[in-house]
């Protein structure tokens, strides 16, 4: 599933973030996304968690455990493990993590039309930012939008070109409020991506939007 | 296919705040070659003491060793604890969090890779979880598993180079300006977001980023 080939990386921010543990769920499930593809940034990610490690050894004070905790925890191992999750069937198109949001596979993906045969899967994750995978037929184009806040998108099959460069499998595109863009599908093959977006998703003003083509043409 | 080290390792990317050319050039620190025999970084201190907690998890691993966890108990529980308290937990849940991480370690001790973090790395990683858990209540995406997971005995070259480079970030840590340091150790801990650190300290958002990438700077000149 590795990739050598991807070109538009994680930032630091994002992956000291994660390795923190400090971003909103959708946030935090585009960088295990990216991290299971990329080893590259994995492994920039495990230094970030290395900070945390001394941070945590170097505290100036530490909080004392009580008498019994050792023994309570003791007991606690007697229960035994809790049960390891189920291992899934691979999935050429959906990562690990992706799969878990999906319950499946890339053939269990339950696909709404927000019309000229764009199609997306909204995937359950906690309000403050929100993930969900597109569908871009072969060689169509999402219509110009704009977006609410900070918008993340990662290539899972296909490609995309757009004013800013062309993105493969595993590549992230980070845009901002301010990048008004084109994205189109290569003719080859249809595209899944992975969109992940800070601002809470309005279906009223989103609909709207993806539904007058070319707008800003 | 072979696992690339590679810590804080600059690269082209475009960040969410700035343009890509105000951004000095970095050079990676941990484009590793490491040649058996020969660890790459000098570090202070013996390799039985930087390595200890390691031969203690694999007491776990290997003979259920009670005694090796009181030791690591004694050692880490309290930090735990200290780590979620000033997370926003209150003192009755950490305690309790604490012995689930503990607990955790002692099942998970199979799993823990030394050539790909320290002990208190992996201690880190299992309480920011719980705190993900617990606290945020959310759920945590993690990567896919590499496939090949931890091999039985790794080389322990490997093991000593990775202890080395990390007590090496420590010390780069440790002597970070003070300023610095407590943004970095607010971003760990506080459970704050670059905006919340702004307006709990009353510095500026641009400052705040500034600085932490300052200390990420820092971090890396020291580490090459
Ligand atoms: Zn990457």
């Amino acid at each position: 599933m590795m990739s050598n080939d991807i070109k538009h990386h994680l930032t630091d921010d994002l992956l000291m973030a994660y390795a923190a543990g400090t971003l909103p769920e959708a946030f935090d499930l585009m960088v295990a996304t990216h991290l299971s593809l990329c080893d590259h940034c994995r492994a920039r990610a495990e230094s970030f968690e290395a900070v945390g490690g001394c941070v945590l050894q170097d505290q100036d004070a530490t909080a004392s455990m009580s008498d019994s905790s050792l023994a309570a925890t003791m007991a606690l191992i007697a229960q035994g493990a809790p049960a390891a999750k189920p291992a899934r069937p691979g999935c050429s198109v959906l990562p690990a993590p992706l799969q878990d949001y999906v319950g499946g596979g890339v053939n269990d993906i339950k696909w709404r039309s927000i019309g000229m045969g764009v199609k997306q899967a909204i995937l359950p994750t906690t309000r403050e930012a929100t993930a969900r995978l597109l569908f871009i037929p072969a060689g169509a184009a999402v219509p110009d939008h704009s977006h609410n806040g900070i918008e993340l998108t990662m290539v899972l099959q296909g490609a995309f070109s757009d004013e800013v460069d062309h993105f493969a499998r595993g590549d992230v595109e980070i845009a901002d409020e301010d990048l008004h863009h084109t994205p189109t599908a290569d003719i080859s093959e249809d595209c899944i991506c992975l969109a992940v977006t800070d601002a809470p998703l309005k279906f009223n003003k989103l609909m709207p939007r993806l539904f007058q083509p070319f707008l800003r043409i | 296919m072979p696992r690339i080290v590679v810590m804080f390792t600059e690269i082209d990317t475009v960040t969410l705040d700035e343009p890509v050319a105000e951004r000095p050039a970095l050079k990676p620190w941990r484009t590793k070659k490491r040649i058996r025999g020969k660890p790459v970084n000098k570090a202070d201190g013996s390799c039985e003491t930087r390595t200890e907690w390691v031969s203690h998890v694999r007491r776990i691993r290997d003979a259920q060793d009670q005694a090796a966890f009181a030791e690591l108990f004694q050692h880490f529980a309290p930090r735990i604890k200290a780590f979620l308290i000033k997370s926003g937990s209150d003192a009755a849940l950490a305690e309790e969090c604490a012995q689930e991480v503990m607990a955790t370690l002692w099942h998970k001790a199979h799993l823990f890779d030394p050539t790909r973090a320290t002990v208190a790395t992996w201690v880190f990683t299992i309480a920011r979880n719980k705190r993900i858990d617990v606290l945020r209540k959310q759920r945590r995406p993690e990567p896919e598993d590499l496939g090949w997971g931890p091999e039985a005995e790794p080389e322990q070259d490997n093991v000593i180079a990775l202890q080395q480079e990390t007590a090496q970030l420590r010390n780069a840590i440790a002597a970070l300006p003070e300023a610095q340091r407590e943004l970095i150790e607010k971003a760990y801990f506080g459970d704050l977001s670059h905006r919340e650190i702004a307006s709990a300290t009353g510095l500026p958002l641009g400052t705040i980023k500034s600085r932490i990438r300052l200390a990420l700077d820092r971090l890396r000149h020291a580490m090459n």
